[in-house]
């Protein structure tokens, strides 16, 4: 199989899969006052500080979570809810229209059942936000910036993996005292990233896109950022966050971490020349190809290729590559697995017959130049056979 | 061969799918999304494509270890099938929405996109016959048996067909279900129109096509027996329902004879006068040669009897002369004609007459 869909989760890096067996070898509650339970403690501490290194923050700034999902939902809802707590006028809650749905629609949420007024963020035909945007968003509304309990913007789009100017946009919230979340779900470990030199106050991580374990993700708060909990039981994480801790999870999370920031450089130097390439053959093999998102460089993650192919449905695309042995992604999915246009593709401005026509391939630490070959020896033929089908549904 | 199994999340497909596997051939499996607004879960037996039915077929998908996708076909279902079935019956005719379900999508849509695709065939969970030169076959499972609504489908869409389970009983196919270790070896079978989960056509339809009232007319007098909200809510032959609070003269039942849409009226009066003895279809499909006259038997609905009965194709009509009435026959209606087990073809019933003499 040639796996182009990193972004959907990649891998175990066997450095991350051997610090998760050794954990497992112990038995003990990180909680626990025994032996087994000091020794859980000690790794589960260990990590933190490992990660806490990679990620510029301090060990005290990062609270470990079930994963990428649970860290923006506690980011919207605990920030919303304790920033409306001191000042019941904070109800904005400003997001993009190209966040994850795991950012997306906790902000819906609160809109519809916490009284939260959620104001889209607009992006440009690269899905980009200009911080003139979010300027104007901020001065907006009754109360101009008072009203604002939240800004949640991606540091890059999982879609189309265009980066957003994310320190200029947390220091716009900082003019106005309004704190500001990213997630960095995509970025960390493809693009260098630091906490504290970011300027965010919280930022979104998980372990399954970088070549960790799927169920460990951590979400880093800024000292003294008041968050309140959306689970409570033992208070295990700061009273922030409930749960027996996962030590293996957080073991391999900072094994993984330690990897993948070491290879940074060279990987995303790497990976940007194989997605240059493989962007350059899908081109040739279909010239009516168009690569959605910011051009290639420091705008965009180096191992994100997006493309719509006109006429085709990307659910024809997929299907026959799978047949080929090729994973990529069409983008979103609902539960029944029906394909509905991307929201992000349509948030750029692309028609809705082009949001549907599109495929991402995302590379990562596995990927090599057979994959990429592999693609553009399969491209040709199967966007052939796709637009017929098109032509069927009368997208020809 | 590659073909493209239609999962419905219910045992047949499923083990439909897993024949086609068997048999050797490359299998990808798809559900089909019928519906724009699915519930999350099936109840009983009515309704379709809920999202607790993808993940049937997902699951019985990778059991086999086959592909399997969904396919947004609502809008085409909206169009082809659930419209055509208001129209129907707003002008007064009775649809069957399955007939049409397996002429327009399922070997229509889903068949076209899988050839453009590059697949060989759709397989299907019916319980029919089909052998190799194209001769469709009612099951050896008399009680379940499906020919009827594949009936009308044409020579060049049943070649693209394949039903690997003619040739068991439904008790076989949930025996071989569970012992391939389905999930969905004991779910219930559907029943009524998929699109309907409440069960009742008359409250669905009245909903999507507001009050429309008008009389009730006895038959034979033109008398005026009693008013209705919308002649939608009756099939020919219907006898409950009618409301009409006081007994005919003669003591007997009354049935619906006939519906007029444009004047809203509907017709009543005895049984007999609702047999039928000659009827006209288009001709969906015949295997036989024009302006012969074919001695076969004919079906009008899905469950129910054939009778013995003459068939001419003629300026292209099925013109079917019945050697033993049916009762309640409508225009819309599939009319399947079978020699033995054997189908010979179809139409869509244009008109019916109760004459008994030559039409």
């Amino acid at each position: 199989m040639n796996y182009l869909d990193h972004a959907a989760t990649t891998p175990m890096r066997p450095e991350a899969l051997a610090a998760y067996a050794a954990a497992h070898t112990v038995a003990g509650n990180p909680s626990s006052l025994h032996a087994g339970g000091r020794q859980a403690r000690r790794v589960v501490e260990e990590s933190r500080e490992t990660l806490a290194a990679e990620l510029g923050c301090r060990p005290s700034e990062l609270i470990f979570t079930g994963g990428g999902t649970e860290s923006d939902n506690l980011a919207l809802k605990g920030l919303y809810w304790a920033r409306r707590a001191a000042d019941p006028r904070r109800r904005r809650v400003l997001v993009t229209a190209v966040e994850h749905h795991a950012v997306l629609d906790p902000a819906h949420w609160l809109g519809t059942a916490q009284g939260a007024v959620v104001e889209p963020l607009p992006v440009d035909a690269t899905g980009r936000l200009a911080p003139e945007a979010l300027a104007e968003a901020l001065a907006a509304g009754t109360g101009g910036p008072d009203d604002v309990a939240v800004v949640s913007v991606m540091w890059a789009n999982n879609e189309v993996g265009t980066v957003q100017p994310v320190a200029e946009l947390a220091e716009l919230c900082h003019a106005h005292g309004v704190p500001f979340h990213t997630d960095a779900v995509q970025a960390f470990g493809q693009v260098p990233l630091s906490f504290a030199e970011s300027g965010v106050d919280a930022m979104t991580v998980t372990a399954h896109k970088i070549g960790g374990p799927v169920g460990v993700g951590a979400l880093l708060t800024r000292r003294g950022l008041a968050l309140t909990p959306l689970t409570h039981g033992g208070g295990q994480e700061r009273d922030v966050r409930s749960g027996t801790l996962d030590t293996a999870g957080a073991a391999a999370f900072a094994a993984a971490a330690v990897a993948a920031v070491r290879a940074l450089p060279t990987e995303a130097e790497r990976l940007g020349a194989l997605r240059d390439e493989l962007v350059r053959q899908v081109v040739a093999a279909v010239p009516a190809a168009v690569l959605n998102g910011a051009p290639p460089g420091p705008g965009r993650l180096p191992g994100n290729a997006h493309l719509s192919f006109p006429g085709c449905e990307g659910d024809s695309l997929l299907m026959l590559l799978d047949a080929r042995g090729i994973a990529c992604s069409t983008g979103s999915a609902c539960t029944s697995g029906v394909a509905t246009p991307s929201h992000v593709l349509l948030a750029m401005g692309a028609g809705e017959q082009r949001a549907r026509g599109s495929l991402r391939f995302s590379l990562g630490h596995t990927s090599t130049e057979a994959d990429v070959a592999a693609v553009a020896a399969a491209i040709g033929p199967v966007v052939e056979r796709a637009s017929r089908a098109g032509e069927l549904a009368g997208l020809g | 061969m590659r073909v493209l199994a239609a999962m419905s999340g219910g045992v047949d497909s499923a083990v439909a799918a897993a024949r086609a596997v068997d048999a050797g051939h490359d299998v990808t499996g798809i559900h089909l999304a019928l519906s724009r607004s699915p519930d999350a879960e099936r109840t009983g037996a009515r309704g379709c494509c809920t999202v607790e039915d993808a993940r049937d077929a997902r699951r019985a998908a990778d059991v086999l270890g086959i592909p399997f996708y969904v396919w947004d076909l609502a809008d085409r279902f909206e169009a082809d099938v659930i419209e055509d079935f208001v129209a129907a019956y707003a002008a007064g005719a009775t649809p069957n929405p399955c007939v049409r379900c397996n002429e327009r999508i399922k070997f229509a849509a889903v068949l076209d996109r899988a050839l453009a695709l590059g697949f060989d065939a759709v397989v299907t969970g019916h319980h029919a016959r089909l052998s190799a030169d194209g001769v469709l076959r009612r099951s050896v499972d008399a009680g379940k048996d499906q020919s009827y609504v594949l009936g009308t489908l044409r020579p060049d869409q049943l070649r693209r067909a394949m039903f690997p389970l003619g040739d068991s009983t439904k008790a076989r196919v949930r025996a071989e279900a569970a012992a391939r270790g389905l999930a969905v070896a004991d779910k219930p079978d559907s029943h009524d129109i998929c699109f309907v989960p409440s069960g009742d056509t008359g409250a669905w339809l009245r909903d999507r096509l507001g009050p429309r009232p008008g009389p009730i007319v006895d038959a034979a007098t033109g008398e005026t027996l009693g008013e209705h909200d919308g002649s939608f809510a009756f099939t020919v032959g219907q006898r409950r329902g009618l409301r009409l609070g006081r007994p005919a003269p003669d003591g007997r039942p009354r049935y619906v004879l006939d519906i007029s849409p444009v004047t809203s009226t509907v017709t009543v009066g005895p049984a007999e006068a609702l047999d039928v003895w000659h009827l006209a279809a288009d001709v969906a499909a015949w295997s036989r040669a024009e302006g012969v006259d074919v001695d076969c038997l004919a079906q009008v609905r899905a469950h129910g009897g054939a009778v013995p009965a003459t068939v001419t194709a003629r300026g292209g009509e099925l013109l079917v002369r019945l050697r033993e009435p049916v009762r309640g026959t409508a225009a819309g209606q599939a009319v399947v004609l079978y020699d033995g087990d054997r189908v010979l073809g179809g139409g869509h019933i244009l008109r019916t007459s109760a004459e008994r003499a030559a039409a």
